[in-house]
């Protein structure tokens, strides 16, 4: 519950985020709110020899519209999203979401940026954002690129992002029907990260907890294009998934919950647009 | 008129809300100035052989100032001798081939048990320094979980035939009582282990100061840790001091010291240096003793008219790597094995095994929510097979209110109860029939989202060691003030605020001039300290007692100054003024009375003990709904009625009770330690271990009831466990209510949302 000893450097700008995590190549690590971060050093699961403190950088701390698209700087705390009018009217899902994140103390900490780029498939904000399509912008020191939410999660704790680059925003169209979503997080407590969870936005499917990164149920979606009945469609919301088993729900279970959840929230979703 | 009764706003919180406690770390005595840290270095494996331990490199760190092992402990008395006890119903067996270490020496029998401890300058200093610390272990096959060990495929202790250090079992079983039965139901039931979790987790320093090794120790007993380092450090108690600042929780697991605590007061001794050890919550859930942690097999018979005929419980008790109070814990689980109700016939047996896990100590209610766990199921069962209400059958068996004292077939003499009136009362508040009809509705609608409602009627035994008593010393001194020394040690309780209430109530002394001081042996040498609810009725009347023997003596000095005879004497406990029967002119002040003894001062130092223990009693009702398509429960309201006699304060009783209730449900609902084939524990952090909290909860709704018992002059019971054992099977039972058409007659806890969704899966399979 101590953490190894790290060496700690504040960035005043983006811009010197970047050079410091040049400088200090794979030894460093970024600091956002620290809520995936740090737990992960006190138990020392992770020993980062340099720690590049972003937390401060208001410059990546904002939510604008830009017409057809809402962008979110990557230093946004999940409390600023769920509590943001502009998406609550355009974009109800993010902000109904980032508002199940953990409890108060952990969503005036933890950031939308952070969430994204740990890139752990039981958090809540990927699913969501790939349910809405979302892109991520990320700054490397050969420039600026857009990530498709898509293609972003690698793997386990892994993403698109290299070393040394920073998400500085993510990019979220408007859905067309912005009403038509549902957001069904199961938990044990309310403090809980998901056993499983669904995000559904129109007739996107985003699901949590159900493999080794964040996933589309991409055979519930293809059934709902193919114009099958919402329960035919969730019977299939497991399909290519391949949930892992832990202390807190078996693989088939998980199965279940995905299917149930699926069904419930495509339901909710179209009672609501 | 009496302050006892009322609702007084405790008196320790203003300081707590406001500057904050002064816990073991936070303490900045000038003794415990630049104290060096302790940290562990603890067993990464379940069951293995140390082959070597090598400090070497954790040496050539900063800030170490050195690595002790069981190697250096040269100056410890013998281990104790092979005790008299085990094997078939003697005591808990501790010596001998059963002896536990302090530092383990050539073999670890748990996943954090302690190898070595190296001290350093700064806290972070030693964590890392400990991580350096390399010990090589062969491993040995590990003995996960009670049947393995009774099973006895590897053995823990060398020069031992068993992994079963103590049992009670009977030769043969007689089944006959069953025979005549209409209906005999049997179940195999699983009473999970669970940590304690107090908020405050394990902490100690030690430094020496006057001469005297000096302990500062999380605790809910000062003396009773000094008695327990003076045996395992080989000194005189009198070379000793042991003081216990705030404590933020204990729930039984902080009864007495510890191993870890006792390992940091050798360390002081044999290095002189002063030492800190504050624990962090990972090491909290493997390191500190935990809770339940029992299988049953319940039978239970009768006949179709509801009336029970017999019971039998046979228990397995695993106590952990090591027979600490695990061992004993399954004795009190077979006394209390008949709960509330009449029996023709109990049997009960029990076997305690060591396992390779984190050892077992009481958890609040120790023993006796396992007791009370088993029976309130059995009669579920009962009552479902031959299909009567849950209550009914409950009302068909109780022990009748003109029974008491009622001396049971396991050997409790219960010594007051109106068990019937518990339960009409709290099925009257729950509003019982219409809840039953709602739940009626919902199964004809058969959505997933199902009512279930549980009743439990208990019984349980406090101040079990009522003979050993409490200390309680009283002075007045002569400016007015009123100072109590308690034996009692309140981590949470409120004995501040009671006892100051007990004060004015006899005394007439206002609250505000009534000091409490606990928890230092230099102050209060004899006590016995918080545990086992039985604080007030033995510490509080020991200052009960105290303040009469101090009102008697103060009689005696203001007939003397009033030149009275005493049996004129009055005093005004509202004015807190002596005079002369029907003379206001001769008021004198306590301050008066206190400057005219000898000395200054009135004093009082009594122990109070009572002949027996108390059997408090009460019912429960709790509602949840279930979503019987996940599986997922959601606890709707808990209703209670917990009879402990007369309440001395609303306040902190409502407090325990709430508390106590919480706990329950989340051994119900969410908490379980649970350990891989290996015996690594799953479970040790936070994130893993599902502790209850604010938002699974529902406001409670607590009915009042007080049957007073004539073992005290307060005419008081505990209740610091009754909550505790009366939600949890309240709740289990709700949960299997809720979804028993379906064909589930049992799920295990914690009722987790995939447990009770297998239940129904398995249950709609058949
Ligand atoms: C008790 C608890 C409960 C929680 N419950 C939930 C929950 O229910 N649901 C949920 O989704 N989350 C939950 N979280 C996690 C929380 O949402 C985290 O805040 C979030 O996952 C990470 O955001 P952060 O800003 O704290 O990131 P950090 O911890 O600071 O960083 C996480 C990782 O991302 C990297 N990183 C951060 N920002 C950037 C960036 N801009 N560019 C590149 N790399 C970056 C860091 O280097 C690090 O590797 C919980 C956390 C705690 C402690």
């Amino acid at each position: 519950m101590i953490p190894a000893s790290f060496a700690y450097h504040r960035a005043a700008s983006a811009d010197e985020a970047l050079s410091l995590a040049a400088e200090h190549g794979e030894d460093a690590k970024f600091l956002a709110g620290g809520h995936s971060l740090l737990p992960l050093m006190k138990l020392r699961f992770a020993a980062p020899e340099v720690i590049i403190d972003i937390g401060r950088l208001s410059e990546l701390s904002f939510i604008t519209d830009e017409g057809s698209a809402i962008r979110i700087g990557a230093l946004t705390r999940h409390h600023d999203v769920e509590h943001s009018e502009l998406l609550a009217r355009e974009i109800p899902l993010l902000a109904h979401a980032a508002g199940q994140v953990g409890d108060p103390q952990i969503r005036h900490r933890g950031t939308i940026g952070g969430s994204v780029a740990h890139g752990d498939p039981a958090s809540d904000l990927p699913a969501v954002l790939l349910a809405l399509d979302a892109t991520f912008v990320a700054r490397g020191r050969a420039g600026t690129r857009e990530i498709p939410a898509g293609e972003f999660f690698r793997s386990l704790f892994e993403t698109a992002l290299e070393p040394g680059e920073l998400l500085t925003e993510i990019v979220v169209p408007k859905p067309a029907n912005g009403a038509a979503w549902s957001f069904q997080k199961f938990t044990k407590r309310a403090i809980d990260w998901a056993i499983v969870g669904v995000a559904v936005q129109d007739d996107r499917i985003g699901l949590i907890n159900m493999g080794s990164v964040p996933l589309r149920a991409g055979r519930a979606e293809a059934a709902l294009a193919a114009g099958e009945p919402v329960a035919d469609a969730a019977a299939v919301a497991a399909e290519g998934t391949s949930p892992g088993s832990d202390i807190h729900a078996s693989r088939a279970y998980r199965e279940h919950l995905a299917r149930v959840l699926v069904g419930r929230a495509l339901e909710e979703a179209r009672s609501r647009s | 008129m009496s302050i006892l009764g009322t609702r007084v706003i405790r008196t320790e919180d203003p300081r707590l809300l406001t500057v904050g406690g002064v816990y073991v770390d936070d303490l900045r005595a000038p003794e415990l100035e630049g104290a060096a840290r302790l940290t562990f270095v603890r067993s990464t494996m379940a069951h293995a052989l140390i082959t070597g331990i090598d400090a070497s490199e954790a040496l050539r760190e900063p800030g170490v100032a050195a690595v002790l092992t069981a190697g250096d402990m040269d100056d410890l008395p013998p281990p104790p001798p092979e005790s008299e006890g085990g094997g078939e119903g003697g005591p808990v067996p501790v010596g001998g081939p059963w002896s536990e270490p302090l530092l383990a020496a050539d073999r670890v029998r748990f996943v954090g048990e302690p190898i070595a401890v190296v001290i350093t300058d700064g806290g972070y200093q030693g964590e890392d320094a400990a991580e350096l610390v390399s010990v090589d272990y062969e491993p040995l096959p590990a003995v996960v979980g009670a049947r393995a060990a009774v099973a006895g495929e590897s053995l823990l202790f060398p020069g031992t035939s068993s992994n079963v250090p103590v049992s009670r079992v009977p030769d043969s079983v007689d089944d006959s009582p069953f025979a005549g039965c209409d209906v005999v139901v049997e179940q195999d039931i699983v009473n999970q282990r669970v940590a304690c979790l107090p908020m405050e987790s394990r902490a100690t320093a030690a430094a020496y100061v006057n001469g005297k090794l000096t302990i500062w120790h999380s605790s809910q007993n000062a003396q009773l840790c000094r008695l327990i380092l003076a045996g395992a450090l080989g000194m005189a108690p009198d070379q000793m001091r042991v003081i216990v600042p705030d404590v933020g929780g204990g729930f039984g697991a902080k009864v007495g010291i510890d191993r870890d605590a006792i390992i940091v007061a050798w360390a002081c001794k044999h290095t002189g240096r002063a030492l800190r050890w504050a624990e962090t919550r990972s090491e909290n859930l493997v390191g500190m003793t935990q809770g339940r942690a029992q299988l049953h097999r319940v039978k239970i018979g009768g006949n179709r008219d509801g009336r029970i005929l017999a019971y039998r419980l046979d228990v397995i008790q695993d106590t952990g790597a090591y027979p600490r109070t695990g061992g004993f814990l399954p004795g009190l689980t077979c006394l209390m094995a008949p709960g509330v109700y009449d029996l023709p016939e109990v049997q009960t047996s029990f076997r305690v095994a060591v396992t390779n896990a984190t050892p077992v100590h009481a958890y609040r209610g120790a023993g006796r929510p396992e007791a009370t766990a088993a029976i309130e199921r059995a009669v579920d069962l009962f009552a479902a097979e031959i299909g009567m209400d849950p209550a009914e059958v409950r009302r068909r068996n109780f022990v009748a209110p003109d029974k008491f004292p009622f001396a049971t077939k396991t050997g409790a003499l219960y010594d007051s109860g109106e068990y019937g009136a518990a339960l009409d009362k709290v099925l009257a508040a729950a509003g019982y029939g219409e809840l039953r009809a709602e739940q009626k509705r919902r199964r004809e609608h058969g959505g997933p989202r199902q009512l279930g409602i549980g009743v439990s009627t208990y019984v349980e035994i406090t101040a079990a060691d009522a003979g050993a008593g409490e200390s309680a010393k009283l002075v007045v001194a002569d400016d007015g003030t009123a100072t109590v020394y308690t034996g009692s040690s309140a981590h949470g309780q409120g004995h501040h605020t009671a006892w100051a209430m007990l004060v004015q109530d006899e005394l007439g002394i206002p609250m505000d001039k009534v000091t409490v001081i606990h928890g230092d042996t230099d102050l209060i040498p004899d006590g016995v300290g918080t545990y086992a609810s039985r604080s007030l009725q033995l510490g509080g009347s020991a200052v009960h007692k105290a303040a009469i023997e101090v009102k008697d003596e103060g009689r005696h000095q203001a007939a003397e100054m009033l030149e009275a005879a005493e049996a004129d004497i009055v005093l005004d406990t509202d004015t807190g003024l002596w005079q002369v029967r029907g003379d206001p002119d001769t008021a004198l002040t306590w301050a008066q009375v206190a400057g005219h003894a000898s000395g200054g001062t009135l004093i009082a130092d009594v122990r109070f003990s009572a002949d027996r223990p108390t059997f408090p009693f009460g019912a429960h009702v709790a509602v949840v709904e279930v979503d019987t398509e996940t599986g997922k429960v959601t606890l709707l309201r808990h209703v209670t009625v917990d009879d402990a006699g007369p309440v001395l304060n609303p306040v902190l009783a409502e407090g325990q009770r709430h508390g106590g209730i919480a706990q329950g449900a989340a051994q119900a609902l969410l908490e379980e330690v649970l350990y891989d084939a290996d015996g690594n524990p799953l479970t040790s952090t936070l994130a893993d271990y599902a502790a209850i909290t604010a938002t699974e909860l529902p406001s409670f709704e607590l009915v009042s009831s007080e049957t007073p018992t004539t073992l005290n002059p307060l005419g008081v019971k505990g209740i610091g466990e009754a909550g505790t054992i009366g939600s949890t099977p309240a709740i289990q039972n709700a949960v299997v209510d809720a979804v028993a058409h379906l064909g589930v007659r049992h799920i295990d806890m914690p009722a987790t949302p995939e447990r009770v969704w297998a239940a129904i899966e398995e249950a709609r399979a058949q």
